[in-house]
């Protein structure tokens, strides 16, 4: 087939000029040690990131799972009619005037009915028993008495939540050498929570309130949820969406279809990608000063932080939905054209539908930014021990003062205590579970509407 | 085909410098290069010719390994330089690609000066043992690459300020500075106007002097004008190859004979 | 009260708007004699053309309105009060906030009963405690109402509710005005879908304007109180001061210097951190990894950009800050037996926190870049027998310096300008130190403390933090644009 070629290989000729190729020199021998190296340091660094990632999620994780779970003790609790009515007569008015303080002394003697029951013997008080509840187990069952007066006379099982100390010593939290100084709970106390829980009167187990109730005092972290802090979290969103969302798609439409090229829409278009790069604080800052102080909308309300979080959020929306417009081929727009549409038909009808999908993942995206962001969020007073009950309607869950989930764990970051540290890592839990669903969300929207065009 | 020069020149040496035998190359599961056999002689400007996509530059990329570089690419068969199979397991790459430099379609110079661009094979590759050395090289480099008169004043300038066909000499001298021995050229003319290529052509002619070079071309007037051996590719096949003069005047396969009449290609 | 009236006058243009929807598109049809081909744009258009005559206008002016009429009246109100009360008051604005606080009481006692309309209006402190009753309905208030304001109170809530009955008048008749209008100009040849495309075209311009509007509002809401705190504290000891000592008695020292130093000590131990990492993690991933490798590592160092930064504050505070004090504090009992270390909030602590939340900002800003620097110029150096590394340092890098410089200046700016890492775990104290193991302060830690909790807008110390956020804005912006420049030119460079 050629003419040049013999069909075998020609014998070795003489090595001429730089060596033979089978040895490497020393030079080139230094050289790949180097190239090894280099390539060290890259490896090193990845695994660098990824450790960080794996400690940090195993923190969260060990640290955060906690806060899923509460102890309780389980009690009988006599309700004497006596104590509770006076005059017998079941009337609300008279039983309101009962204080929690009137509900204290059930607690002591339910305990006494207990180690007599459990055959446990223990040289605490009945006040000192009662310490190892929450300081409010006497308001639950105050609560429990005025919403159903007619159990007035009965003894009643009851769950109540052990403090916060206890309920630190069956999670290993608090030992014996860490309580030395602790004026809240004594080794008696420990001793007998031993006893309680060798007869099954105390237990751990899953805590719903924590993920819906709502924030507590300092004093009774085992009472704090995160539950009306995620409904402000929520309300947030809610504004957002509805602002962010049209405002954003409205100036990308224009950005990328209808704008002149001229120094107007250069400076726009510099003005966005800076605004995505500004720092969050400074967006608080601007909602300090406009929306509460200057327009008197109402501190620390979701509406507040939503439409802070709304200008916050708005340049990511704004440039995920030019991307996602610009994807979108030219051919589909002459098509339109080339049948009569208007330029403004062309793109409403054909352009943005073809869009969608990546607009909602770009929105998706947004969202879950805003929905972990908290610093703009502290100065508009979205923090603190805020409300202490869930919204009732979608006007009160706007304006009426509440937290959000990120500022509800600084929160309890800030109040430095164990047990509240715990929740906090709790919450991240809740909190990073929203935002995977989200994203996870976004990249199947992504992955099952993407198109190759 | 008139206008064609074909050029009777003296084949210095019948040494051979490289030896293919069953090449074989996949890009995934696309068979690229279908068993080549070819022998490259020393001192001698061998061309590869055919239409696009043919394999020629596939092939090229194969003398001095520049496809390991490609994650899909896999190659088969011998190929030997100075009776070295260059696809051993023991051979470094990056020794090999000193003994064969190359040369790029569209002129890459780095983002250095001229005088960096030169200077970075003999760098890296550790043949300068002073500044002074280094100084003798870089010019040596830049006179063979006949562009020193033209640079010499500016040899600190960025070498992406060069014109296009200055710039393809450039990375021509980039290429002889670290004194290879073999050098791969591939389309060294396609990005450049008519006067720098002929500006790079009679450079060509002059490296013949020292140094076997192999040049793939999309232009046969070219293949005709500077090579003394052509092989002719088409679809991956290695159909013809010999003596340039008798390929373009005389050639036996009717596939060569349609790509230079202008029937395929 | 006055809110209900405006929801009433939103649902009243909206009747308005989906009625003139509705009677523009029926008379569109009926001038066309029912043969909608007659038309000039389809029905549809005739109605939406009527719709935004409607609602359009009118909703601008309500939006308007219910801006404006706060501070006229507040204005109005003001002249009201005599000086003396302002003067004993401390300001102009905690007298208003008491006003307007007691015309909301008010009118919280008329809604629940406590008061009627009528005694509302005429009550006078002489005569009843009016403190006691909006306390009996839920309106706490520091002090005794004074009579001049209770008066003015009441003339607030008066002109309130006449200018807000005007207001609904005007906009109402507005919403019909226009509604009318377009029903009437509705015909066959009426271009509807023109006007209407222009309508929309200016909403979509107006939706693009809001991001200059941010940006305005940014700086003219840091900037007028930022004026205001340079009326009451010497710009130069804010500028060129050496020490912050808040006092809020008065009399503080307020210099941003150890502020920014504290700022830029824990941001050059994050760059430390992330610049290297990330730099290396992105060659390794662009240069080196197959395929595999890279789909794996890429979003899994993403998910480290995702992670909201209260997650790296609580990371800092809890987990790294304990970490480095059993290394480098707790004497013998620590791992290196010395002392240098005393509290968990350090320098150090948020600067190795918020470079690890930098690397991936680092890597897939640099990831892109490398990526960007043309596959010839590695080729021009394989070709040469260069290593993939000495390719790497002496080719790729340095045509991607440009753009990796722009990266490294986002980073920076993004330390600057992070909040809860260092809120939480770089400390409080504002000095100069050199110590990285010793808490100190940050621009942004001090921001939220001057501005959280009871904020008064007459005190530098709390405007003061207007100033420094002004100082962030323009350092990062600064950076910003700088850094969007270079990357941009370097982009051009290589398209």
């Amino acid at each position: 087939m050629t003419d040049a070629t013999t069909s075998s290989l020609p014998s070795a000729t003489p090595v001429s000029g730089k060596g033979s190729l089978m040895q490497q020199d020393a030079r080139t021998r230094k050289r790949n040690a180097a190239e090894t190296r280099f390539k060290a340091y890259g490896i090193a660094a990845i695994t660098i990131g990824m450790l960080m990632l794996l400690v940090l999620v195993y923190n969260i994780v060990s640290r955060g799972t906690g806060a899923f779970q509460q102890t309780f003790v389980t009690l009988e609790v006599a309700l004497p009619a006596e104590k509770l009515d006076k005059n017998g007569t079941r009337n609300l008015d008279d039983i309101k005037k009962v204080s929690t303080f009137g509900y204290t002394p059930l607690l002591r003697d339910a305990f006494e009915a207990k180690i007599a029951e459990k055959n446990i013997e223990t040289e605490l008080s009945g006040k000192e028993m009662a310490g190892i509840l929450s300081a409010g187990a006497a308001a639950q069952l105050r609560d429990f008495v005025l919403a159903d007066p007619t159990v007035i006379g009965s003894t009643v099982a009851f769950e109540f939540l052990a403090s916060s100390r206890v309920d630190g010593y069956l999670k290993n939290r608090v030992s014996r050498d860490s309580i030395a100084n602790d004026k809240n709970i004594s080794a008696e106390q420990l001793d007998f929570v031993d006893q309680l829980t060798a007869s099954g009167a105390i237990e751990k187990r899953f805590n719903l309130d924590f993920i819906t109730g709502a924030d507590s005092s300092d004093a009774r972290p085992e009472a704090a949820g995160m539950g009306v802090s995620m409904m402000g979290s929520f309300f947030m969103m809610l504004v957002v969406l509805a602002l962010a969302l049209p405002i954003g798609v409205a100036a990308s439409i224009y950005l990328e279809e209808f704008a002149p090229k001229n120094w107007l829409t250069d400076i726009i278009e510099v003005n966005i990608s800076n605004l995505a790069a500004v720092p969050s604080i400074v967006f608080g800052i601007l909602g300090l000063a406009v929306f509460i102080n200057y327009m008197h909308l109402p501190t620390s309300a979701p509406l507040v932080g939503g439409l802070v979080l709304t200008l916050m959020t708005l340049p990511t929306i704004i440039i995920s939905t030019r991307a996602s417009l610009k994807a979108v081929p030219p051919s589909i727009r002459d098509a339109a054209l080339g049948v009569g549409a208007s330029k403004m038909q062309s793109v409403f009808h054909h352009v943005l539908p073809l869009a969608a999908p990546g607009i909602l993942t770009g929105t998706i995206i947004g969202l879950a930014q805003a929905l972990g962001e908290t610093a703009p969020l502290l100065l508009i007073g979205m923090v603190g021990f805020i409300a202490s009950n869930p919204p009732d309607s979608i006007a009160s869950g706007l304006l009426d003062p509440n937290s959000a989930m990120p500022a509800q764990i600084y929160e309890w970051a800030k109040r430095a205590d164990p047990a509240f540290y715990e929740r906090a890592w709790g919450g991240i839990i809740i909190l990073l579970l929203f935002l995977v669903t989200m994203n996870t969300i976004a990249v199947i929207l992504r992955r099952r509407f993407e198109r190759r065009w | 085909m008139n206008d064609m020069r074909i050029l009777e020149r003296d084949v210095d040496t019948n040494t051979i410098k490289i030896a293919a035998r069953g090449v074989q190359v996949y890009y995934g599961d696309n068979h690229a290069i279908k068993d080549v056999d070819v022998d490259i002689q020393d001192k001698t400007v061998t061309a590869f010719i055919g239409p696009s996509g043919c394999g020629k530059s596939t092939f090229l990329r194969c003398l001095n390994r520049m496809n390991d570089t490609i994650d899909v690419c896999r190659v088969e068969g011998d190929i030997h330089i100075d009776g070295e199979d260059i696809y051993d397991k023991r051979v470094d790459p990056v020794q090999l690609r000193a003994k064969v430099g190359m040369v790029f379609q569209k002129p890459n110079p780095f983002p250095k000066s001229i005088y960096d661009n030169v200077a970075y094979g003999p760098r890296i590759h550790g043949l300068a043992k002073n500044k002074a050395e280094l100084d003798e090289i870089v010019e040596n480099a830049l006179r063979r690459a006949a562009i020193w008169s033209e640079v010499k004043d500016r040899l600190t300038a960025p070498g992406t300020g060069l014109s296009g066909g200055q710039q393809q000499r450039l990375c021509i001298a980039r290429a002889v500075a670290t004194e290879p021995e073999v050098l791969l050229m591939d389309e060294p003319c396609s990005a450049l106007d008519p006067i720098a290529t002929a500006q790079v052509e009679e450079l060509i002619d002059e490296l013949r002097q020292n140094y076997s070079v192999v040049i793939v071309t999309h232009s046969m007037q070219q293949a005709a004008r500077v090579s003394q051996k052509t092989a002719f590719f088409h679809l991956g096949n290695l159909v013809e190859y010999g003596e340039t003069g008798n390929i373009f005047t005389n050639p036996e396969d009717p596939r060569t004979e349609s790509y230079i009449t202008g029937r395929i290609g | 009260m006055a809110l209900g009236l405006t929801g009433y006058v939103v649902l009243a243009i909206i009747l308005l708007t989906v009625a003139a929807f509705f009677m523009a598109r029926s008379r569109a049809k009926s001038t066309a004699g029912g043969d909608i081909r007659l038309l000039h744009s389809l029905p549809n258009y005739y109605g939406y053309n009527a719709a935004m005559f409607a609602a359009v206008p009118a909703f601008g002016v309500l939006m308007i309105w219910l801006l404006a009429q706060p501070m006229i009246i507040e204005n109005s109100v003001f002249k009201l009060i005599p000086e003396r009360i302002v003067s004993e008051g401390s300001s102009r604005g905690l007298v208003m906030s008491d006003v307007r606080r007691v015309a909301e009481g008010l009118d919280i006692a008329v809604a629940q009963g406590a008061l009627t309309d009528d005694e509302a209006d005429n009550i006078r402190t002489e005569f009843k405690d009016v403190r006691s009753i909006l306390g009996s309905v839920g309106v706490a208030l520091g002090s005794n109402v004074e009579p001049e304001v209770l008066y003015a109170a009441q003339q607030y809530r008066a002109k309130s509710e006449t200018g807000t009955f005007w207001m609904s008048v005007a906009v109402v008749a507005l919403a019909a005005l226009g509604a009318a209008l377009a029903i009437f100009v509705t015909n066959a040849d009426f271009r509807a879908r023109n006007t209407v495309e222009r309508g929309a075209l200016a909403l979509l311009i107006l939706a693009a304007s809001l991001a200059i509007l941010t940006t305005v509002g940014i700086v003219l809401s840091m900037l007028f109180e930022s004026i205001n705190f340079f009326r009451l504290h010497p710009w130069t000891d804010f500028f060129f001061g050496g020490s912050w000592a808040p006092n809020f008695r008065g009399d503080s020292d307020l210099s941003i210097l150890p502020l920014l130093w504290g700022t830029l000590y824990i941001s050059v131990i994050a760059l430390l951190v992330a610049v290297p990492i990330g730099l290396f993690a992105a060659i390794y991933l662009s240069e080196y990894a197959g395929p595999k490798t890279r789909s794996a590592a890429k979003p899994l160092l993403e998910i480290l950009a995702g992670i909201p930064t209260i997650v790296y504050g609580l990371f800092a505070l809890l987990t790294v800050g304990p970490a480095l004090v059993s290394i480098f504090g707790r004497g013998e009992a620590g791992l290196l037996g010395v002392d240098w270390m005393s509290g968990a909030t350090a320098v150090l602590t948020a600067g190795l926190v918020m470079g690890i939340m930098l690397i991936p900002f680092v890597s897939s800003l640099s990831d892109d870049i490398i990526n960007a620097v043309p596959q010839s110029m590695r080729d021009g150096s394989f070709g040469l027998g260069a290593t993939h590394s000495e390719t790497i340092r002496q080719v790729v890098l340095p045509a991607a310096l440009p753009g990796i410089v722009g990266a490294v200046l986002l980073a920076a700016s993004r330390a600057i300008g992070e909040t809860m890492i260092v809120v939480l775990g770089a400390g409080a104290i504002a000095k100069f130190s050199l110590n990285p193991l010793e808490a100190m302060t940050t621009i942004t830690t001090r921001i939220v403390s001057q501005l959280t909790g009871d904020t008064d807008f007459a005190s530098p110390e709390t405007l003061v933090a207007f100033a420094l956020g002004l100082t962030l804005f323009v350092l990062t912006l600064g950076l910003n644009v700088l850094a969007l420049y270079i990357v941009r030119k370097y982009r051009e460079q290589y398209e």
